[in-house]
């Protein structure tokens, strides 16, 4: 799924790196616990999260993610986007809860990611 | 590759903000030795995890980080409180984090076990208030 489809699915803003909005992502992984997200390994992934901070960015860099959709209206920091703009992973903020946004894009066919 | 390629990091304890920095600058290293991306990852990921460690429990220390012709090898050093019951820590889930970590997205119990799923081998050494020192390879 493209990362564009995944913006529109969520009604999120693009904060970072819109020119990236036509890659393919092929997992998900939803959480706020960055550890769970580590604990998954798979390539070109979205995460989708509610935390805000800039170990999100890192963690997200670790695992070669490539984009960030910030769920129930937080708002990332302009240090949080310049990294994301850094390591360059589209970043998105959506008003939809956790559970909406990742119910809507887990319907629209993007799958999530095996345990390890 | 003649001769191990090693890299050191001093991990600032106090800076949440900037913990992650060395995982990020090794695994940029690794890239442009042309390694394998699930070597690099698994690498990035078990550091990542033990520098957030540092950080959370021990405030800093040291990384090390040598590359051989046939492994990687990570030593991650602290001064810290050590850990008490290892097998316990081991424990998916188990952590004795606080609560102010848990709500910057740490502390799920999880930074040991995901440090031993990504490496072939690891051990720990510890001591209760000398410090702890993990030693960790990812075979190529």
């Amino acid at each position: 799924m493209k990362i564009r489809e995944i913006a529109s699915l969520a009604g999120a803003e693009v904060l970072a790196c819109g020119e990236l909005l036509d890659t393919e992502v092929f997992s998900a992984c939803g959480s706020d616990m960055m550890s769970d997200v580590l604990a998954f390994v798979k390539d070109q992934g979205l995460l989708i999260t509610g935390l805000v901070n800039t170990q999100v960015v890192r963690t997200a860099e670790m695992m070669d993610m490539r984009a960030i959709l910030f769920v129930r209206n937080k708002r990332p920091t302009p240090e949080i986007i310049e990294l994301a703009e850094k390591c360059e992973i589209v970043v998105m903020a959506s008003p939809l809860r956790m559970f909406e946004a990742c119910g809507l894009i887990y319907e629209s066919g993007l799958k999530g990611t095996a345990l390890k | 590759m003649s001769a191990p390629l090693k890299l050191h990091f001093d991990i600032d304890g106090e800076n949440f903000t900037s913990a992650g920095e060395a995982s990020v600058k090794v695994k940029k290293w690794l890239r442009q030795l042309g390694l394998p991306q699930d070597i690099i990852r698994r690498v990035a990921i078990a550091m990542y995890e033990g520098e957030i460690n540092m950080v959370i429990h021990a405030s800093g220390g040291y990384a090390e980080v040598t590359v051989f012709p046939d492994r990687i090898e990570i030593i991650l050093c602290d001064k810290g409180p050590g850990i008490k019951d290892v097998e316990l820590a081991m424990q998916a889930g188990y952590s004795t984090a606080p609560e102010r970590i848990r709500s910057l997205g740490f502390g799920a119990g999880m930074g040991l076990p995901n440090m031993k799923a990504n490496s072939d081998t690891m051990k720990i050494n510890t001591e209760i208030g000398v410090g702890t020192t993990i030693t960790m390879t990812v075979n190529m």
